[in-house]
C-alpha cells in the first residue's frame, strides 16, 4: 500500500458503465429486431437502418456544432434510434424516419443537455410526435410472411387475431412491437442482467390486464390479447424502464407502472386513438419528478412532529 | 453606443429586446394567428400601427394622466386606435379580417402595446416613444413572419396561400396545429437567446433584477399587475 487516496463516495464501483448498459439493451432488443425483419420483410431492415444511422449522425453533428465532447460512443443514440425504429410501421416513408430521429435526438435529448438531462424518453416522444404529425403512422404495416388482409394495428381491427398469432407477432403493427415472444426474451434478459427491475413492467402489464379483464366481462383471452397486442410489451420492458425518465424509488416505480397501465387502458377503450402506450409513457415521464418527491423516503429521525 | 440614442431605442425592439422572443409578450396572437403568413403579416402590421399611435398619444398625455388611473387611460387610448384599425381592415381587407377573426379586436389587450405604454411611452418624449413603438412593432412583425413562414411552409407546403408543389409530399401538418406552434415558438426563443447571448438582458432570476424591463419599470409594479395577456 504505497498511497492512500482520499476521495468522495462512492468508493466501490461495480464496473458498470453507460456503454455497457446500453450494449445490454441493444442485445435485448435484437430478438425483437430480428423477429420484426422476419415478419415484415427487408423494408423493416431499411427503416431500422435509416433511423439508427440518422440518430447517431444527428448526435455526432450536434456535438460537432456546439463543440461538445463527442458522446456517440456511449451507444445511447443507437438505443434511441433502434427503439424508435421498432415503434414505426415498416411501410413508413423513409424521410419521416429521418425527421423522427432528428426530433428524438436533437430536440428531446441534445437541446436539454444530452443523455441524463432529457425530461422525457426521446424515442417515445418522437413516436408521439410522428403519430400526431404523420397520418401514415397510425395505420401500421401488415406482415409479409403470412397471407393476411391489410389490417391496421389489431387494436383498431374489427376482430382480434388469435392469441398465438399475437404471441408470435404475426399481425399488423409497428416493426418491433408485434412479436411478444421476442420482447419477452429480451425483457427477461434485461431482468436477469439487472439492467431493469421488475416493478415497472409488472405493474404496467398487470394494470392493463386487470383493467381489460374487468372491462371485457371477465374474459381471460380478451384480457390477455390486450396485453399482447400493441405496444404494451415493448413499452413495459424497454420504454418505461428508461433510467432517466422513470422514478427511482420502489414505491414510485409501482405508481409509475400503474399510472401508465391505467392511461393506456383508458385511451384504448375510451380515447380516439386505437393505441395509448406512447401517450401514457410520455405523460407519466412528465410526472416522474413529482412521483420522486412524493415517494421520497423520510430520513431516519427527521420529519417527526416536534423534532423538526 | 449611447444607451438612449434614437437609433438604440429603435433597434432594440428588433432583436435585443424583441417583444415576442425576448420579453415574451404578446404570446397569444403569436401562437394563434401564425399558421398562415398572410394572417401573421396582417396582425403584425395592425399591431404596429396601433403601437405607434398609442405610444405617441400616451406620451403626449403622460403629464395629464394621473398615475393612479393610468392603466384604464392607456386601455381607452389603445382601444380607440384598435377600433379605427379594425374598421379600416374590415372595409378594405375583408379576407384578412376573416383570417384574424376575434384576434383583431383583441389587440386591445395585447400586452406588447400596453407594456410599451407603461414601460416607455408614459415616461419618454413623443419622438422617442414613436421610435420605440416603431421598433417594437417591426420586431413583432418580424417575429410573426418568422413563426408563420416556418409553420406554413413546412406545415402546409404553401407560402402566403401560394402552394409549393415540391414540398407537398413532405409536409408536416402538426406544425400548423397549436402544439406545433408552441414547439416552433420555443425553438425560436432558444435560437434568439443563442444569437443575442451576452447582449440581451439575461434573465438571471425571476426577481426585478433579472427583468428585461427593469430600467423602465417602477420597482414592484409587476407584483400588483400580474402576468401575461
Amino acid at each position: 500500500m504505497s498511497k492512500l487516496t482520499v476521495s468522495v463516495s462512492p468508493h466501490i464501483h461495480s464496473g458498470r458503465t453507460t456503454t455497457k448498459i446500453m450494449l445490454d439493451v441493444i442485445i435485448a432488443l435484437l430478438p425483437a429486431t430480428i423477429a420484426g425483419v422476419v415478419i415484415f420483410g427487408l423494408r423493416a431492415l431499411l427503416v431500422i437502418g435509416v433511423t439508427v444511422g440518422a440518430s447517431v449522425g444527428f448526435e455526432a453533428l450536434f456535438n460537432l456544432i456546439v463543440k461538445r465532447k463527442q458522446t456517440i460512443g456511449d451507444l445511447s443514440a443507437i438505443v434511441t434510434g433502434l427503439l424508435l425504429a421498432l415503434n414505426l410501421p415498416a411501410n413508413i416513408p423513409i424521410w419521416q424516419c429521418v425527421i423522427g430521429a432528428l426530433f428524438a435526438i436533437i430536440i428531446v435529448k441534445c437541446l436539454f443537455g444530452g443523455l441524463g438531462y432529457n425530461p422525457v424518453n426521446p424515442a417515445i416522444t418522437a413516436r408521439v410526435f410522428m403519430l400526431i404529425a404523420f397520418g401514415s403512422m397510425a395505420k401500421g404495416a401488415f406482415p409479409t410472411i403470412v397471407d393476411t388482409v391489410a389490417t391496421s394495428t389489431p387494436l383498431s381491427a374489427e376482430t382480434m387475431p388469435k392469441l398465438l398469432d399475437l404471441f408470435l407477432g404475426v399481425h399488423g403493427g409497428a416493426i418491433g412491437e408485434t412479436c411478444a415472444l421476442a420482447l419477452l426474451v429480451g425483457g427477461i434478459y434485461l431482468l436477469v442482467r439487472r439492467v431493469i427491475s421488475w416493478e415497472i413492467p409488472v405493474s404496467f402489464i398487470l394494470t392493463v390486464f386487470v383493467f381489460a379483464f374487468f372491462k371485457e366481462g371477465f374474459d381471460f383471452t380478451l384480457a390477455l390479447s390486450q396485453v399482447l397486442a400493441g405496444g404494451v410489451m415493448i413499452g413495459a420492458f424497454f420504454m418505461a424502464t428508461d433510467y432517466v425518465t422513470s422514478p427511482s424509488t420502489l414505491f414510485g416505480k409501482l405508481i409509475f407502472g400503474v399510472l401508465i397501465g391505467l392511461i393506456t387502458s383508458l385511451i384504448r377503450y375510451f380515447g380516439s386513438y386505437p393505441e395509448g402506450v406512447s401517450f401514457a409513457i410520455l405523460f407519466a415521464n412528465i410526472l416522474v419528478p413529482y412521483i420522486n418527491v412524493w415517494t421520497r423516503r423520510r430520513v431516519f429521525g427527521t420529519g417527526v412532529k416536534g423534532n423538526e | 453606443m449611447n444607451k438612449n440614442s434614437n437609433m438604440t431605442i429603435f433597434l432594440k425592439g428588433i432583436l435585443k429586446e424583441n417583444p415576442v422572443f425576448v420579453l415574451i409578450l404578446g404570446t397569444c396572437p403569436t401562437l394563434a394567428v401564425t399558421s398562415t403568413v398572410t394572417g401573421a403579416f396582417g396582425m403584425g402590421i395592425a399591431a404596429l400601427i396601433v403601437l405607434v399611435c398609442s405610444n405617441v398619444l400616451v406620451s403626449l398625455l403622460r403629464k395629464v394622466i394621473p398615475d393612479s388611473v393610468r392603466i384604464p387611460c392607456y386601455i381607452v387610448v389603445i382601444a380607440g386606435f384598435v377600433t379605427i384599425v379594425q374598421m379600416f381592415i374590415k372595409a378594405y381587407f375583408p379576407e384578412i379580417d376573416a383570417l384574424l377573426g376575434v384576434y383583431l379586436p383583441l389587440i386591445t389587450v395585447n400586452c406588447i402595446i400596453l407594456g410599451r405604454a407603461e414601460m416607455f411611452a408614459g415616461k419618454n418624449t413623443v419622438g422617442k416613444s414613436a421610435l420605440d413603438g416603431l421598433g417594437m412593432g417591426i420586431g413583432f412583425t418580424i417575429a410573426m413572419l418568422m413563426m408563420s413562414i416556418i409553420r406554413e411552409v413546412f406545415g402546409n407546403a404553401s407560402f402566403a396561400g401560394i402552394a409549393i408543389p415540391f414540398l407537398e409530399p413532405y409536409k408536416i401538418g402538426f406544425l400548423t396545429s397549436a402544439p406545433g406552434g408552441l414547439l416552433v415558438y420555443g425553438l425560436l426563443i432558444a435560437l434568439v437567446y443563442v444569437i443575442t447571448k451576452g447582449k440581451a438582458p439575461l434573465k438571471k432570476s425571476f426577481s426585478c433584477e433579472g427583468c428585461p424591463s427593469k430600467e423602465h419599470c417602477q420597482t414592484g409594479a409587476c407584483e400588483v399587475k400580474g402576468g401575461n395577456d
